[in-house]
């Protein structure tokens, strides 16, 4: 299952990479690429733990890029 | 954006009025100077000081702020506050453009239904909440919400936002109609037969929203090189500053750090991330426009390396459909000869038989039909008009011991004999698309090394449309999993970067469209198969499409490497000439913002696409 979201607020494209790369990091999620020109997050997981993973998520939003806005699409 | 703008300008005002006018008293020349750079550098700070509790030293806010700052102490004021104008217009510029191509792409897209209108409510209802089985009534002026079938209403279609079609399509009772085109002149009353997230409509926005989540080898490149490529000049500039002034004899460390802080400006690497996606973004965007939908930046990218086109015969070159293509009557005219065949045809319901009477078109006055006779595999005896009308193959004049002149002709060939009289033959054959060849020969100029056609049909059949098309290699007579073998075989002898290109109907090869390294299905409008199972869907049953993608494809990846090789050039360039110290701060600024502006412009060549045919 793909989960997109969508982000708002990405200065640059380059800060969308290091997110991008970021949440690739996470534990759970298999894939997740960021678009910036549309700004839109899709990541597959583990939907056993999608919960809480969107949590992790958020958090690593609100360290790398405090004023990105993220919300499910 | 307003308000930085508005920013910019009274800090270049400010700015300017400092240059110019040089004060007397450097100590209003210097304030001036720093209001100048407060103004428009405080987000920056702000957001660079914010970035170093979180130990994100790589960071664009917290490069351009150590450059400015570092120009400052050193007493290069004009440079300091030119860096962060620059940098900020640049930035503005950026976004700006960024806006600007989201938007020429969403109104390009903007097919998205608002309302329905459902029988037996008063109010509009959200395309969402309509279900399956509803009627809906669409009127003039309005989008089609949901797919469905006419039950009532005649109109014309405008396609064009599907397609790239601008002929209107003429629907009508029993008809399936398709959301997102917008219904022109007759009010319908439609049966939906999909909700509205399978309706074609949110496929299509779908589709080319998350295009560009699947990235480009060229993106993930450059993302890369950023991510080495801004660490390493940051520690080269730490190594300009600290070790020549201790090593050499007579060098002053504010030389040094000058040249140091120039190497910050150019590191950012901003503007080389951008212009990629950017780029990509235009590119699908512009495809779109032309009813041909890309399913990933990654497909833009590899189809302009196409060497191999494969195409599925029927349907993609072909029409599909049985059409009458020759009339040649002997000692009778070409009128006589049709009517004769379409009358013997009349009670047959063979493709054939229904191909000579839409040939014919006329009624059929059934009481001149005495008597006729299918012979299964030959043709078909009758008694019309007190004759007998013998209309059939080889075989059956052969049997029937009829005098006739064999034809060369590739197709389906109906001999006609009347009262055991030759009077002629006609030639009932699939016809090619009409810009089936133009299409083949586009692609050989466009560096496509072999084309090729794949058909389950007869050799002699397949043979000869390849022939008139001027196609490379052919094979016929090919069953399903016969495609798939052809295919692997292709992929082997194919060069290493070459791709190979696969083109169908998408209805019964998705084998081959998965298995080729880009897929492409044509008619794709309405088809989910197709949709689902191929890379690229053209939305038309025009094989030129093609020959569009690859050129699209072929211009992004042109304007990608100009960027690339471009915005990386001049960087290298400014850094060694920063080196040496033949470079100042200006050419510096210049390396970042100018080349990200350029780049930039250049990406957004590839929106300005023309709906060539």
């Amino acid at each position: 299952m793909k989960n997109k979201f969508k982000i708002k607020g990405l200065d640059c494209a380059n800060c969308a990479a290091e997110l991008e790369r970021a949440i690739q990091k996470i534990e759970g999620v298999q894939s997740a690429s960021i678009s910036f020109m549309t700004e839109k997050l899709v990541i597959e997981c583990d939907e056993t733990q999608r919960d809480e993973i969107i949590k992790k998520i958020k958090k690593v939003i609100k360290r790398e890029e405090p004023d990105v806005d993220i919300e499910e699409a | 954006m307003r308000k930085k703008l508005i920013k910019i300008i009274i800090a270049f005002i400010l700015f300017l009025i400092a240059m110019i006018f040089k004060a007397e008293n450097e100590w209003i020349n210097i304030s001036l100077y720093v209001i100048s750079y407060i103004i428009v550098g405080f987000e920056i700070i702000r957001k660079a000081l914010r970035n170093i509790t979180r130990g994100k030293v790589f960071d664009e806010n917290f490069l351009m702020t150590v450059a400015t700052i570092g120009a400052f102490g050193i007493g290069e004021y004009p440079e300091a506050v030119a860096v962060m104008l620059f940098y900020q217009v640049g930035e503005l510029f950026q976004s700006y453009a960024v806006d600007k191509s989201r938007k020429s792409i969403s109104s390009l897209m903007d097919i998205r239904p608002d309302f329905a209108n459902v029988e037996g409510k008063v109010e509009k209802v959200d395309p969402d909440d309509v279900e399956i089985g509803d009627i809906i009534i669409i009127k003039p002026g309005e989008k089609v919400p949901l797919d469905g079938v006419i039950l009532e209403g005649k109109s014309s279609l405008d396609t064009k936002a599907l397609t790239g079609e601008s002929l209107p399509k003429d629907v009508t009772e029993g008809e399936e109609i398709l959301s997102g085109c917008i219904n022109l002149n007759g009010v319908l009353r439609v049966e939906v037969t999909k909700e509205y997230g399978q309706s074609t409509v949110s496929k299509i926005l779908d589709l080319v929203e998350n295009a560009s989540s699947k990235k480009s080898k060229s993106e993930n490149f450059i993302t890369k090189f950023a991510r080495y490529y801004t660490p390493i000049v940051v520690i080269i500039a730490l190594f300009l500053a600290l070790v020549p002034p201790l090593v050499i004899d007579g060098a002053i460390f504010s030389d040094w750090i000058y040249r140091a802080l120039s190497f910050l400006v150019v590191s950012c690497p901003c503007a080389l991330v951008i212009s990629i996606p950017l780029s990509f973004f235009g590119g699908i965007g512009g495809a779109s426009k032309m009813g041909i939908l890309i399913k990933g930046s990654n497909y833009l990218e590899a189809i302009s390396k196409a060497e191999i086109v494969v195409f599925d015969k029927t349907g993609t070159l072909t029409e599909g459909n049985f059409e009458v293509q020759k009339i040649m009557p002997v000692n009778i005219t070409e009128e006589e000869l049709l009517k004769t065949v379409a009358y013997a045809e009349n009670y047959s319901n063979h493709p054939i038989s229904l191909s000579v009477k839409n040939a014919y078109s006329r009624k059929i006055n059934e009481v001149d039909i005495q008597s006729t006779q299918e012979l299964s595999g030959m043709g078909i005896v009758a008694k019309i008009w007190d004759r007998d009308i013998i209309v059939g193959n080889e075989k059956l004049m052969k049997e029937k011991e009829i005098e006739f002149l064999k034809t060369d002709d590739v197709g389906t060939v109906l001999y006609v004999a009347i009262d055991n009289k030759y009077v002629g033959y006609i030639l009932i054959a699939d016809k090619i698309k009409d810009d089936a060849k133009k299409a083949i020969e586009e692609l050989k100029k466009n560096n496509v090394k072999e084309t090729v056609m794949l058909t389950g049909d007869k050799k002699s059949v397949g043979e000869d449309v390849a022939q008139k098309l001027g196609l490379d290699k052919v094979y016929t007579e090919l069953l399903p999993d016969g495609k798939v073998k052809k295919v692997e075989k292709l992929l082997k002898e194919k060069s290493e970067n070459g791709k190979l290109v696969f083109v169908g109907d998408g209805i019964n090869d998705a084998p081959v469209l998965a298995l080729a390294d880009i897929g492409v299905a044509m008619g794709g409008l309405g088809s989910d198969a197709a949709i689902e199972a191929a890379d690229v869907v053209i939305m038309t049953d025009e094989p030129s499409k093609i020959v569009n993608t690859i050129k699209l494809s072929k211009k992004t990846m042109r304007i990608v490497k100009e960027n690339i090789v471009f915005a990386i050039f001049v960087k290298v360039l400014i850094l060694m000439l920063s080196a040496i110290g033949l470079s100042t701060m200006w050419e510096a600024v210049f390396a970042d913002v100018g080349v990200s502006v350029i780049a930039i412009i250049n990406a957004l060549r590839v929106l300005r696409v023309k709906n060539n045919k």
